[in-house]
């Protein structure tokens, strides 16, 4: 199986990573291999077989619409980590195209 | 398109004029997708208040910023208020729900990744029944309908007119993160940009009707995308579709539609191809722009959200939502138009603010008279409510009193202008129509010797009038008649004084 | 009373009893975990005035009269929990700086019952790795071996616990993070049913396997501070709303009459000759205190870690996109936002975080997501189902909890050979149950010349904690193999 199945420039784009060209060498041939041992699940029957997203039987765990007010952060508390902050907002370098 | 003048792009080096002619060789073909946020206490998925302005980030805690290790728990509300979203469209509620995770990064979604429903949402199918302005009606399927969260607010700073393009930087609010949205996709069943309004109107009425979204314009709790493409007229292949983003107003999708339309004839029209792509609408420029092409659309990664668990909507739940609908705008419109023959204008006026049209819909029930009803709601009492700033459903003036004053026009127990004198004192009062018009006199003379004697009175008094009558100049009756009104003080029959005037002027 | 060396039960016996105060064994334990902590590295941060201010509140709770369960234990936290006001990395440095606003669930209940926080613990990135290694701060060491791994990704907490710098510690486990370097640190770890405790405060890694489960030097101390923690938290959707039994004082003593699956897949001769013998003479032992062996089979056993390494991953990357220098923790800054989330991700994420999220995005993105994800998940319901199937014939699955003994640093570098260690405990995972690793023993490894401890262990059908507890106490009660091994430059430190 070619180490270079994987387009890792392209997954590293989608998962906003910005790799080294050293890290696209060894993370190549490594997820390679790995792929190449996942790719043995292809042999493991599952016609019919439902997916399993949480193997517990839980089904409709909500909550009553309420407020929560001893959850709820000070704005000093939220802002406390920030690498950037501004006027109670948190700053971030400017967005060049709406993304949405 | 709403505008019957040729459309000239003068964008373009070459403008093609879009003359009625060539508008009419085109069938533009619409589909929306609109977001509205859901009323609740709560956001979607923690215990902090879903309400709208305050200062920045104080309505926040771990899972809305998206803390490491915060986890959501679905509001239960939210979730009801889409099954009842969806069944007042005739949408079917099936068994078995889940929320998907959205993947994308974007500064003002916190965790990256917007929970949302990918293939098994809320409610599938239904209709969307409206009408327009000019009476016509219509219908739109709906794809679907599905719960998500909303994002917060950024702010681009930086650029003197506070656009994306210029800035330097953007400043970040999560009070809005994660309030609950819902996102109604149609089918492409909309062939104008009016029709596109007159959907989307009779959503954000059928929603404030249900309680679910107060849908209030001003403060972004609607917004919508349409995707619009056009065809040949005949034809019954759909055309590409370019996809209009960023319109915040009913005003701006009418005009973004037909900018839009317009833009795709163009291109056609000049031998190009419509390309799919996101286009944005500038609401400034009157034009849409070019955003995102189809090459670079997004990969959105959806999968089932880990932290949540499915949702199972039983048979039971569905019939008790059921049970609490009621009729629905549309309807409401239909039995004003179709069984009061009530105007489509004064329909829609009392449909528009669901609030009066209960309160209408209470004394018609008691007066049996809609029309005559609708002229009071609308005419003298909206005057009324209106002059002294409150709401009509908040006044003095009872359905019931309302519905007794209707009887005593009809029967012709007072005159117009007692009826109105009658209005103000229930504005003022409250009370029963019939005790002020006893309590006042106010009662019409209908007898005939009554006013009889008045007539004669105003003849003798008048002796030149009654001359110039007599010379050919009929005109002068208003005159007269005006006179046995004032004598009468106002409670005289004024179709009988009228009628005894004429029998006395034209003998002798 | 011994602050260092005794259970968290004698110790919360004694406080309550007013024979010892939560005082002095904070006074105790803060010179000794620093000094132990020295040569292990087992903590990333001690918490010595976190740890004087709650036992000042225990002894002040236990005056009033109040009786707590965990009264003045010393309790270490992976830090890859939320405390509020303490540092809390995940073993990264995207998370250099944070301040956790918050305290978990599962440690706010422990706080509750008069545990004493001594220090946060290091671990590998984000939980990802089965050594240790990948911690971007520090090496914790093995205290039987200061030159061999603890496991991981739980490190510090089994090292912790094993190396008596503390009482008991809390890990988590998402294919096997408690379990393994429970094994290689000879203590017991344990991992409840997915979903038994909350994960909320839980620094996510996948979120549909991630649990979190109490390391201790007896089954019966494992058993005393689940009984705590386990139970539906409202802020935790997929914690589960089910009545706990109590564990703790409730477990059996002997195994006669059960019946224990040895799982034909997992094949001993597959292992080193001493581990192999280790292995066989704990199974030799269960027969011996009155337990049926039985074989069963686990058809997917070899399908454990592919499907593992794609639902994981998968979760992680979308878990892991939150950390984007916006709101918290290390911003590398750029002429856009986009090149500042590039820069920050690719400064702040270590290389095996990389390749999982990169596995992640992969197995998750347009065209690839049935042939990767949506197969795992299904893959993963035959697991499921052949525990089911397996759980028909017998009442407790007992197997290695690690193909090896403690390896020495830097002895695997292939990503697929360390994945590859984790081959016992994942499909456990992947059905959900409750699970543990009991010492059973110990080999002397090929390049060693010090016996290394080995792990038990046991796994048992959904929500059955009580009784896992029980075959575990019942087994250590009659072999006492933790007793029989100390770490030879710690104990008595
Ligand atoms: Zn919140």
């Amino acid at each position: 199986m070619p180490a270079d199945r994987i387009d890792i420039r392209h997954v590293a784009r989608l998962a906003r990573l910005a790799l080294t060209d050293d890290e696209i060498a060894t993370f190549g041939p490594q997820l390679g291999s790995l792929m190449t041992h996942v790719d043995a699940l292809a042999q493991l029957d599952t016609e019919n077989v439902p997916a399993t997203a949480q193997v517990i039987p839980s089904r409709n765990v909500q909550r009553g619409d309420a407020l929560r007010p001893a959850t709820m952060l000070t704005r000093e508390a939220a802002l406390q980590n920030a690498p950037q902050a501004q006027a109670g907002y948190f700053r971030v370098p400017r967005i060049i195209a709406e993304e949405g | 398109m709403s505008t019957t003048n040729p459309v000239i792009l003068s964008s373009s080096k070459d403008d093609v004029v879009l003359t009625p002619e060539l508008l009419a060789k085109y069938e533009p073909v619409i589909g929306i997708e609109c977001h509205v946020e859901l009323k609740t206490v709560s956001k979607m998925f923690c215990g902090c208040p879903n309400a709208f302005g305050g200062e920045p980030n104080t309505k926040v805690c771990p899972v809305c910023l998206a803390l490491p290790g915060a986890l959501p728990v679905p509001n239960a509300a939210a979730i009801e208020h889409m099954i009842r979203a969806g069944l007042a469209f005739g949408a079917t509620i099936p068994p078995h729900s889940k929320f998907d995770r959205k993947n994308y990064f974007y500064p003002d979604m916190p965790k990256n990744y917007q929970i949302s429903q990918y293939d098994m949402p809320l409610t599938v199918g239904g209709v969307v029944r409206y009408w327009l302005d000019d009476g016509r009606r219509g219908e739109c399927r709906l794809t679907r309908i599905h719960l998500e969260e909303d994002t917060g607010k950024s702010t681009h700073v930086g650029s003197t007119d506070g656009r994306l393009a210029a800035s330097t930087s953007s400043l970040v609010d999560f009070n809005r993160a994660g309030v609950p949205l819902m996102e109604c996709v149609s089918e492409p069943d909309i062939r104008s940009a009016d029709e596109a309004v007159a959907y989307l109107e009779t959503l954000a009425r059928t929603f404030r009707e249900l309680g679910v979204s107060d849908v209030k314009m001003e403060e972004g709790s609607l917004r919508c995308d349409a995707n619009v493409s056009i065809r040949l007229r005949g034809a019954t292949e759909y055309g590409t579709k370019a996809e209009i983003k960023n319109m915040n107003s009913f005003r701006s999708v009418r005009r973004a539609i037909e900018s839009e339309i317009a833009r795709q004839i163009q291109v056609v029209e000049s031998g190009g191809r419509v390309i799919q792509e996101t286009r944005g609408w500038d609401e400034a420029a009157g034009t849409t722009h070019s955003q995102r092409s189809k090459e670079q659309a997004h990969d959105y990664r959806y999968f089932p959200d880990p932290d949540l668990v499915p949702i199972d909507v039983s048979a039971d739940d569905v019939a008790r939502v059921r049970a609490t609908l009621v009729e629905t705008p549309y309807e409401r419109y239909v039995r004003y138009v179709d069984t009061y023959g009530i105007d489509t204008k004064r329909a829609t006026q009392l449909v528009d603010d669901h609030v009066l049209a209960a309160w209408f819909d209470a004394a018609v029930a008691a007066s049996n008279n809609a029309l005559a009803t609708v002229a009071f709601v609308l005419g003298d009492l909206a005057r009324l409510a209106n002059e002294s700033g409150t709401h009509v459903a908040q006044g003095k003036v009872t359905p019931a009193a309302l519905a007794e004053l209707v009887g005593l026009t009809q029967s012709n127990a007072i005159n117009s202008k007692g009826a109105k004198q009658v209005l103000e004192t229930l504005w003022t009062d409250g009370g029963s129509a019939q005790a002020i018009v006893e309590r006042e006199g106010l009662a019409q003379v209908s007898d005939r010797g009554a006013v009889e004697a008045i007539v004669d009175e105003v003849l003798a008094a008048n002796p030149k009038v009654v001359d110039d009558y007599r010379a050919g100049k009929t005109n002068v009756l208003g005159f007269l008649t005006g006179a046995v009104m004032k004598a009468s003080r106002g409670k005289a029959n004024p179709a009988l004084a009228q009628d005894l005037l004429k029998e006395k002027l034209s003998s002798a | 009373m011994d602050p260092i060396h005794d259970s968290a039960r004698a110790l919360a016996r004694a406080v309550n009893a007013r024979d010892a105060s939560a005082a002095e064994i904070a006074e105790a334990l803060i010179p000794h975990a620093a000094r132990a902590d020295a040569q292990l590295a087992a903590y990333l941060e001690l918490t010595p005035e976190l740890m004087r201010a709650q036992a000042r509140r225990v002894d002040e709770r236990v005056a009033a009269g109040e009786s707590l369960p965990l009264a003045g234990v010393p309790l270490a936290i992976k830090d890859n929990m939320c405390v509020l006001g303490t540092r809390t990395t995940a073993g990264s440095k995207i998370l250099e700086n944070f301040v956790a606003p918050y305290t978990a669930t599962a440690v706010q209940r422990l706080l509750d019952a008069g545990a004493l926080p001594v220090g946060k613990t290091n671990l590998d990135e984000f939980a990802m790795g089965s050594s240790g290694e990948n911690s971007a701060y520090a090496l914790t060491k093995n205290p039987y071996d200061l030159d061999r791994v603890p496991g991981g990704s739980s490190a510090g907490s089994a090292a912790a616990v094993g190396g008596f710098a503390a009482t008991v510690s809390l890990g988590s486990d998402t294919g096997g993070s408690i379990r393994e370097p429970a094994a290689f640190c000879n203590v017991v770890g344990f991992k409840p049913t997915y979903g038994r405790v909350s994960r909320y405060g839980l620094i996510a890694f996948a979120s549909s396997l991630d649990q979190i489960g109490p390391f201790a030097r007896s089954v019966e101390d494992a058993a005393l501070v689940y009984d705590v923690m386990a139970g539906k938290d409202p802020l935790d959707a997929t914690s589960v709303d089910r009545a706990v039994e109590p564990t703790a004082g409730h477990l059996r003593e002997d195994l006669r009459g059960v019946k224990v699956g040895i799982v034909k897949e997992f094949d001993l001769a597959k292992l080193d000759p001493a581990v192999r013998a280790c292995y066989e003479a704990a199974y030799a032992d269960l027969e011996r205190l009155g337990a049926e062996l039985v074989e069963v089979t686990l058809p997917t056993a070899d399908y454990g870690v592919a499907t593992y390494y794609l639902i994981a991953p998968a979760e992680c990357s979308s878990n892991l996109a939150r950390f984007d220098g916006v709101r918290y923790g290390l911003r590398v800054d750029g002429p856009d936002v986009g090149a500042m989330y590039e820069r920050t991700r690719a400064a702040g994420f270590g290389p095996e975080v990389k390749r999982r999220i990169l596995i992640g995005t992969y197995a998750l993105s347009s065209g690839y997501y049935d042939a990767y994800y949506l197969k795992a998940q299904k893959a993963r319901t035959r697991f499921a189902e052949d525990f089911a199937r397996a759980f028909e014939r017998c009442d407790v699955i007992a197997s290695p909890a690690a193909s090896t003994t403690a390896f020495k640093f830097n002895a695997k570098s292939d990503p697929l050979a360390m994945y590859l260690m984790d081959y016992y405990t994942i499909p456990v995972s992947l059905a959900g149950l409750p699970s543990l690793s009991v010492p059973c023993g110990a080999a002397v490894p090929d390049d060693g010349t010090r016996p290394m401890p080995l792990g038990l262990q046991l796994a048992t059908p959904l929500f059955t904690e009580r009784a896992l507890l029980g075959y575990a106490h019942a087994y250590e009660r009659a072999t006492q193999h933790a007793q029989k091994l100390t770490p030879p430059e710690t104990a008595n430190a």
